[in-house]
């Protein structure tokens, strides 16, 4: 039943969530730490459960991929709040600080990618890889076959 | 006739902006297609428009919510809200190849240190440059330039000045903007197009909506590698913050 796939997403987001609760508490923090991310590994652990146990049905998977298929529709919500009005109006020290914070991140992002960097055949499955890209793209074919594009 | 249509709009406010957004998705596919021949994603396009609606939004509510503040749009606030946002950031783990995610793992360690001590190190030293002199303000103005929720948390702990305060979080939401606007035109160059380049990517850039709104532009299938990194960074950058690095600039300003 679809309600599985989303009654599972959903707990794997409250245990992550209350995970990076208690860190944040533990740490004496007054934010969330890596609450999203310990729930994504989360996600991540229980689907190698569920294909080895065979509980991975049609339902199942259904119900988590489609709220993967909402991601980027959500995000276009999520950048009709922001707040662009303060963004554009913070003065030079915003303007200077911003600009070169994140001129800086994305040459770091360059040099640390290029580390090591793998070829594409280096890549373990390329095609289970573009399967999860296309369901996030917003297209949802349930168990269609990898495939390549 | 108008009046009644406003009603429904706010009594529906969830399923009016699945309307919205899907609406400003599919005119964003026919720019994408028709103007440019698919050249940009219509997912970069469809991003564009909403922050151009958060600033008109802006404009005319006077709020700080964007399009979410106008009354007939506010179901916009509770589908782009950070539940919802995080809730589907979560599912798209499900896409995740864990081998991929595990090779990349110490990667993704180094991008998240690179990624605090970097920005903090650029905000604080134009904090300086611009003449602040207590370490209250240069800390939480470095941290604003982590994310604009370590800005502000940082200034409320250390107690900086509300001013210092509403600049950090301004750094922060122009960073995240940015990254939103300037991946996908930048990605080719900084070789982000595969699971271990994204999560360095998240790591450095932080900012979850930014990196959610930059990657879902570029490749899709890079989302959750970069979700997955970018999601401790706002944690890390509130513990480090107001502890070390404001501890760090005291000792330095005497």
């Amino acid at each position: 039943m679809t309600i599985f796939g989303v009654a599972l997403l959903s707990l794997c987001t409250l245990i992550g969530v209350f995970l990076g609760d208690l860190l944040g508490v533990a740490l004496g923090v007054k934010a969330n730490v890596g609450g999203v991310g310990i729930a994504m590994m989360l996600l991540i652990a229980t689907r190698i459960w569920l294909q080895k146990s065979g509980g991975l049905n049609h339902g199942v998977k259904l119900g988590i991929e489609f709220w993967g298929t909402m991601y980027i529709p959500i995000v276009v919500a999520m950048a009709a709040q922001q707040n662009v009005v303060k963004a554009l109006s913070g003065g030079p020290l915003v303007l200077v600080t911003a600009v070169t914070a994140v001129t800086a991140c994305f040459a770091a992002t360059a040099l640390l990618g290029r580390i090591g960097r793998e070829r594409p055949s280096d890549v373990h499955d390329p095609e289970e890889i573009q399967r999860g890209g296309d369901i996030i793209a917003g297209d949802l074919i349930p168990d269609a076959p990898a495939r390549k594009v | 006739m108008l009046h009644m249509i406003e009603h429904v709009f706010t009594e529906q406010s969830l399923v009016a902006a699945f309307f919205v957004v899907g609406a400003v998705m599919w005119i964003s596919l026919i720019i994408s297609k028709r103007l440019t021949a698919g050249r940009i994603h219509g997912s970069a396009i469809a991003i564009l428009i909403g922050l151009g609606l958060a600033y008109v939004g802006g404009v005319i509510s006077g709020g700080q919510k964007g399009l979410a503040d106008i009354p007939v749009f506010a179901g916009i606030g509770l589908l782009g809200g950070a539940m919802l946002r995080d809730f589907a950031i979560v599912a798209t783990a499900f896409e995740v190849d864990a081998i991929e995610a595990r090779k990349a793992g110490l990667i993704g360690v180094v991008a998240l240190a690179i990624g605090t001590v970097l920005p903090f190190l650029i905000g604080a030293g134009f904090a300086v440059a611009f003449g602040y002199t207590d370490a209250a303000s240069i800390t939480t103005i470095g941290a604003g330039a982590i994310t604009y929720i370590v800005g502000p948390v940082t200034g409320a702990a250390i107690g900086a000045s509300s001013t210092v305060i509403a600049l950090s979080i301004a750094t922060g939401v122009l960073k995240a903007v940015m990254v939103m606007v300037f991946t996908p035109m930048l990605a080719k160059i900084i070789g982000l197009d595969n699971p271990r380049s994204a999560m360095a990517f998240g790591g450095l850039m932080g900012t979850v909506s930014g990196v959610a709104g930059g990657l879902a532009a570029t490749d899709p299938k890079l989302v959750p590698y970069g979700a997955l990194t970018a999601t401790f960074h706002t944690g890390i950058g509130c513990l480090v913050a107001p502890s070390i690095f404001f501890l760090a600039v005291r000792a330095i300003t005497g």
